[in-house]
């Protein structure tokens, strides 16, 4: 089945005005996040943009090769993407706070995720450095989005701290597990006012279609698409399974039972009750 | 004269504005970031601020990132 994109635009537009998704004062119709990172080539950056209709992608800040020059992944990106500076690289809150300056200080805006990760195995984050980084930064105005394992203390003191989601991850980063602490998420839905995007670990469109399902307000999505045998594809998939998981959650699915509920009467059936098993 | 650029000490030949070292380095990068010293340095000062003995400059850009 081949989708046009032009539909997918419409279908995501209309959602926008319907049920709009509210992050620091920017109304977004798109609730797929999407990082840039371990893409084969930028063309394909660029390709995954159009084909998954996100609005604000992720970028980090590296020193530059010196000894070579390479196109910049900016110039593959949409002018008017939301660009979401990653602190990736980052080992403590004053190494975040720095990168998001950089950013900002060189124009490129004030959004950004905070991810403090000093343990190279598991890329956890320190959630302690995280919420310091987070105070810091939203007194200076910058739109927050921090990076956390899901904890619904430091969840709450994040929202204290100003910022503008919580992004619980769903598993580690780039293992395409799927919502392993999806318990522990259902929490931060449940309990925290601001929106819950969750990022890391979703390995599939179902996976993702999952966490929207239960309430999430967004999910962000890298190295799935990026490592896909056909990444526009797989973006477009994401995009229809996000928007498929957004609307069953407005619409109430019943949830499990216990014992079977027949779908018709269980009487005038078309023959004798008495000689029924 | 040396001074530290992206963690490697270079050697410059004396005291120069700050925008002939990038220049040298990056060409005509229109997406270069710099920091001087832990401070951000706006591309409208690179050509007025002058390098001395012991600066650390760190040049950095956007990359793919999740």
């Amino acid at each position: 089945m081949n989708i046009k994109s032009e539909r997918l635009a419409d279908t995501v537009n209309r959602a926008g005005q319907t049920d709009p998704f509210m992050v620091g004062g920017k109304v977004l119709s798109s609730r797929f996040l999407m990082g840039t990172g371990k893409f084969k080539n930028k063309a394909e950056v660029r390709d995954c943009i159009r084909a998954s209709g996100t609005q604000v992608v992720t970028v980090a800040l590296r020193r530059i090769d010196l000894t070579r020059h390479e196109d910049n992944i900016l110039e593959y990106l949409p002018p008017d993407i939301t660009l979401l500076t990653n602190t990736s690289g980052a080992r403590n809150a004053a190494e975040a706070v720095r990168l998001a300056r950089l950013a900002r200080e060189a124009g490129y805006g004030t959004w950004v995720k905070i991810e403090v990760i000093n343990d190279s195995k598991y890329l956890l984050p320190d959630n302690a450095e995280t919420v310091k980084a987070t105070e810091i930064l939203a007194k200076e105005g910058f739109t927050v989005l921090p990076y956390i394992l899901p904890d619904l203390n430091i969840a709450r003191a994040l929202v204290q701290a100003g910022a503008a989601t919580v992004m619980p991850l769903g598993s580690l980063i780039g293992s395409n597990q799927g919502l392993r602490v999806k318990d522990l998420i259902q929490i931060l839905i449940a309990e925290i006012d601001i929106p819950v995007v969750v990022d890391a670990g979703i390995g599939s469109p179902s996976q993702a279609c999952e966490a929207m399902e239960m309430g999430a307000d967004a999910v962000l999505v890298n190295t799935a698409v990026a490592t896909a045998g056909n990444p526009a594809g797989l973006a477009q998939a994401f995009a229809l399974a996000i928007q498929a998981g957004r609307q069953a959650y407005l619409s109430q699915p019943p949830g499990p039972r216990p014992f079977a509920k027949a779908s018709s009467p269980l009487t005038e059936f078309l023959y004798n009750e008495s000689t029924a098993s | 004269m040396k001074i530290s650029i992206n963690g490697k000490t270079h050697a410059l030949t004396g005291p120069q504005p700050l925008s002939r070292v990038i220049q040298g380095l990056c060409k005509n990068n229109p997406y270069v970031i710099v920091e001087l010293n832990g401070d951000i340095i706006h591309k409208d000062l690179w050509q007025s601020v002058q390098l001395c003995e012991g600066d650390r400059i760190e040049l950095v850009s956007f990359v793919g990132g999740g």
